[in-house]
């Protein structure tokens, strides 16, 4: 049997498939106290069908696995709206020191006062920044940020025996979670158009405001990475029919130190550390959705708030507080990165973010506005909404640009999102990039957009030079295999 | 692509008539729009279904979408291939891939729906 | 770059933002070297007592300390994992999507369950979730949590279900009748107590009466004691931080979910599917997708997005590196330990712990029921650097939950075990 000798033919093999009995990747220490009896063996399992294989294959195994992925570390990853910026080193090592990664969130609050502080420190900064003083870090990621904040809002209603407040209005611009969010909230969701500008239609917000608006939600700036000209008129619209305001901060990015939040008429927002304040993504997390509000709104935030007494720093339970929305007191070592970030970056560092995030994202709209429609006709803020409408015509979907994207190491843009927009390709570059990777991948989305005439096949086909060409999602959703199996 | 002898809903559902039975289906455009069909979800029999009232969801790999009966009556018969094999869907959506057969309670909702020349002028 | 965008400054850019707000004063310190930086952090952490700083602690309760091996920690540096985003692309992340297939396959094997998600964000809000989904199966509105759960598994619930037309009721631990429109039974084993609860007979009684079975179990556990799949349980969940993810104050944890085939429809959370490429190599993808946020909105199973694929890749490898013999050999231990300080501590005048005769048994925790207040014992202790078990007076009286893992050395227990002597003594 000859063994092909391909470098790109890599072992896709599962650990229960190289696993050899008896092998082992770890020791445990023997019992050093005398021995106790078990209980009966009808309480007990024989064994745990679980891998059998040496320490090396286990490092090897994933280190092989973890190359065959794009990251911020190795690929430029424009992907709009997740914020994909440079994850400082520094706070990985830091939230990892002894003395915050090894103590339990039961202690004493006297045994942990640095930890507090660092929580309160941290509500204090983000209260700051968005203008919302009223500040909990409990959610652990956006989604559960946005239902805290509706939680907020229902308790706010529910508290002046307004029962009437049962809508929600959403942007028919908004991301998937705002409208899921507001329904476990228990709450209709209304839709108010975008106009052909990407902003929110006024006329039609008006039309659809009255006793029953609980709340209306609206990502600032927009999915389309634009700034509401209207803002003031929006919020003023809901709070006339005495509605609150609820602002998704997943683009953050664009605001710090330009405007904050609370001064644009917002009641309750949140913030996702692991888009604006730099904490990995880690493939899929975790989060953290800290949810921001007015001071009139403080009492009903989630459990726990760090406060500062006479007596020290305490985790503590606001007067009406809506509860408990998960185990213990939020990712901690996801805030304390966070509050790294903060620290490091100080007041103009932060200023700085958003306001090179705002020229990179001009920047690569300003050069490709020729070749790709944008989705608006203006400045956009931190990211910008291409269209590959003029492509569809020709032959070849958004899709396709961004597969072939692949090709040249460069993680595609945002795919179809915001579902208001044609063939969307949402391009985010952050602040972190450089002038020339900016130019590296204006100059590549420009060849792609020829070879659209030239050599579209590749463009169809693409990727071509990856660990796995496109997949067959369709037969994963008809015949579902979700785990390894002896075969 | 749109037979003749079929009447269509402004869901994109079809309608074929044996004696008082409706044969109902999702049409070639509705198939085309949501991609491979990997998923679909209907009633049990016995079951009343009003006209134009939801009935059960199809899926694709990304998109779910509604169906909606283009007449009413008592649900006689679900299609197994379409829920075994809902690729069915997508190769012959006016064949093996119907969806649901119903017992018709009200012949005159059939002047509700459009005809293949109607249908079509929609799809523009 | 200014010139090419066809402005003269960044204001150009701001139009839109309204002008009496723009560029706020802002109260935030002036920015810190990674040096200065270091020596904020060193001083926050040396506010802490925690074992780095001389301390035993026998804090259970749902975080548990344990030895994390030396793999997690190195395959955590690689920033292709780290800092890599959701597998959305498929074919540019086939390491996070293979991670997680394994991860899925060994939440199965550990729970003997078919069928397995991603991760949620921890155990509380897993259980609660499952709750929600064995009421869409069921189509019932009424949720049963057994009396001896953690009570941040029915609050969490609680936060869940508020607006959703659901009511959650206390069942009884010897329940031999339950309400006939429950949608499922919520049972906690080992439960708050530590104790085993008859999973089998509470699944068998949910049955009879059209309701479903959801078991919370801690995956340590599951390393010696019967996994709950054996008894036809329908929805297993469970915090998945003992295995490998320090405790870290409370944050970042797992959610492990796993369920039976049948429902996989109704299963919240990301799911990742094996198929195969064009050119039929076998690669893994996002599967069953049309469950989720981005593609149903309001009508998910959930408003999930971003979980927590990074707790599950340091979960996945350090299941891989204890492997079949380790993940036994650690349940053995701390069974071991824990068993070994509950019989020294029942041994004390003004100490008993009931578990030890109860006729059941427990994994490793117990609770100690002691004759003082528990807050004035915990103090004395504290002052010799014993960070003892919780406090649970308001469940129990005078009660102490004690919880001991392989990290407690034999030394350690016996110093606990004494300084409670003294603490006795001197009253």
């Amino acid at each position: 049997m000859t063994i092909s000798a391909n470098a790109g033919d890599i072992d896709r093999r599962l650990l229960m498939d190289r696993s050899v009995t008896g092998r082992k990747a770890f020791t445990l220490p023997d019992s050093d106290v005398p021995k106790q009896n078990l209980p009966d063996s009808s309480f007990l399992r024989d064994h745990v069908e679980l891998p059998e294989v040496s320490q090396l294959e286990v490092i090897r195994y994933f280190s092989v696995l973890s190359q065959l992925n794009f990251s911020i570390d190795t690929n430029f990853y424009p992907l709009g709206s997740c914020t994909m910026k440079y994850n400082p080193k520094i706070n990985d090592e830091l939230s990892n020191l002894p003395g915050l990664a090894d103590i339990h969130p039961l202690q004493p609050d006297e045994t942990v006062q640095g930890a507090i502080r660092l929580l309160k420190n941290l509500q204090d900064d983000l209260g700051e920044i968005t203008g919302l003083p009223g500040v909990s870090l409990a959610p652990l990621a956006g989604a559960q940020g946005e239902y805290a904040g509706l939680l907020i809002a229902r308790a706010y209603h529910n508290a002046r025996n307004d029962s009437a407040r049962t809508v929600a209005i959403i942007p028919d611009s908004a991301h998937g979670t705002n409208p899921a969010s507001a329904a476990m909230a228990g709450l209709d969701v209304v839709t108010v158009r975008s106009d052909d500008q990407g902003n929110v239609d006024v006329e039609n917000l008006r039309e659809l405001t009255n006793e029953n608006t609980a709340v209306f939600m609206l990502t600032i700036p927009s999915t389309l990475g634009l700034f509401e000209p209207n803002i003031l008129e929006l919020t003023k619209i809901i709070h006339d029919v005495g509605g609150l305001v609820y602002a998704d901060g997943a683009n953050l990015n664009a605001l710090l130190g330009l405007v904050k939040l609370g001064d644009l008429g917002v009641d309750i927002c949140h913030s996702n550390l692991h888009k604006t304040f730099s904490t990995p993504h880690g493939g899929g997390g975790p989060g953290s959705g800290p949810v921001m509000v007015t001071d009139e709104l403080a009492k009903f935030l989630p459990k726990p708030v760090a406060e500062k007494t006479d007596d020290g720093y305490v985790l503590a339970t606001p007067e009406m507080s809506v509860g408990s929305i998960n185990g213990f007191h939020g990712s901690f070592s996801i805030a304390a990165r966070a509050y790294a970030y903060i620290k490091a970056l100080g007041l103009e560092g932060l200023q700085s973010v958003s306001e090179n995030a705002i020229i990179s994202a001009n920047y690569i709209q300003a050069k490709l506005r020729d070749k790709y429609d944008l989705a608006a006709d203006r400045y956009c803020m931190h990211e910008t909404v291409l269209s590959a409408a003029r492509q569809k015509k020709r032959g070849v979907a958004g899709l396709d640009i961004a597969k072939r994207l692949l090709d040249f190491g460069i993680h595609a843009p945002t795919m179809y999102f915001p579902m208001i927009v044609d063939e969307a390709l949402m391009v985010e570059p952050t602040e972190s990039e450089s002038k020339e990777t900016l130019d590296h991948f204006i100059a590549v989305m420009r060849q792609i957009d020829d070879e659209v005439d030239s050599e579209p096949e590749l463009v169809h086909e693409a990727p071509h030079d990856l660990p796995v060409t496109r997949l067959d999602e369709a037969t994963a959703a008809r015949n579902p295999v979700l785990r390894w199996t002896a075969d | 692509m749109y037979p003749d002898d079929l009447k269509y809903s402004k869901e994109h559902e079809w309608v074929r008539m044996n004696g008082n039975i409706a044969e109902i289906g999702v049409t070639v455009f509705a198939q085309e729009s949501l991609g491979d069909v990997v998923f679909v979800d209907l009633p049990d029999v016995g079951r009343d279904v009003a006209q134009f009232a939801k009935f059960g969801e199809i899926e694709s790999v990304k998109a779910v979408s509604d169906l909606f009966s283009p007449v009413g009556g008592k649900i006689v018969e679900v299609n197994a291939a379409a829920t075994d094999s809902p690729e069915v869907v997508n190769e012959e959506p006016y064949g093996t891939g119907w969806l649901i057969k119903v017992e018709l309670a009200d012949a005159s909702q059939l002047h509700d729906l459009m005809d293949s020349a109607t249908y079509q002028a929609t799809l523009e | 770059m200014l010139e090419v965008i066809g402005v003269d400054s960044l204001d150009g850019l701001l139009g839109d933002i309204p002008i009496e707000h723009r560029h706020p004063k802002l109260d935030i310190d002036a920015g810190l070297s990674e040096q200065e930086l270091s020596t904020v952090f060193g001083s926050i952490a040396a506010e802490n007592a925690s074992s780095s700083s001389g301390y035993i602690s026998f804090l259970g309760a749902g975080s548990y300390s344990h030895y994390i091996p030396s793999t997690v920690r190195s395959i955590l540096q690689r920033g292709e994992f780290v800092t890599a985003y959701t597998p959305y692309q498929p074919e540019a992340a086939q390491g996070t999507l293979q991670v997680g297939f394994e991860f899925q396959t060994i939440i199965c094997q550990l729970t003997g369950m078919e069928v397995a998600n991603a991760g949620m964000y921890d155990g509380p809000t897993a259980f609660a979730e499952a709750c929600l989904m064995a009421a869409r199966v069921t189509k019932r509105t009424k949720i049963g949590v057994l009396s001896t759960a953690d009570r941040r598994l029915p609050d969490t619930l609680l936060a869940y279900s508020k607006y959703q037309g659901i009511e959650i009721v206390e069942i009884s631990t010897d329940a031999t009748e339950i309400p006939d429109d429950l949608a499922c039974i919520g049972i906690q084993s080992p439960n708050f107590f530590g104790e085993i609860e008859d999973v089998e007979r509470l699944t068998n009684l949910a049955h009879e009466n059209g309701a479903l079975s959801v078991v919370h179990v801690n995956p340590t556990a599951l390393g010696m004691f019967k996994a709950p799949g054996e008894f036809d349980v329908d929805i297993v969940t469970a915090e998945g931080q003992p295995l490998g993810v320090p405790m870290a104050f409370g944050g970042p944890y797992v959610g492990l979910f796993a369920c039976k085939k049948a429902h996989i429809r109704q299963m919240p959370g990301r799911i990742i599917g094996r198929t195969t490429d064009t050119k039929g190599r076998t690669g893994y993808a996002l599967t069953l997708q049309t469950r989720e946020q981005h593609i149903r909105r309001e009508r998910a199973t959930s408003n999930i997005c971003t979980s927590t694929q990074l707790i599950g890749l340091m979960v996945t490898v350090y299941t891989a590196t204890l492997g079949k013999q380790g993940i036994k050999d650690l349940a053995s231990l701390c069974y071991q330990k824990a068993h070994y300080a509950a019989s020294e501590i029942n041994g004390l005048d003004g100490f008993s712990v009931e578990s030890l005769g109860s006729g059941g048994t427990f994994f490793h925790e117990f609770v100690v029921t002691c004759t003082d207040s528990v807050s004035q014992i915990n103090a004395a202790l504290l002052d010799k650097k014993i960070i003892a078990g919780l406090d649970i007076s308001d469940r129990s009286n005078n009660g102490m939950l004690v919880c001991v893992t392989e990290t407690s050395s034999k030394a350690d227990i016996d110093k606990f075990v004494q300084a409670l002597s003294q603490i006795e003594a001197s009253a």
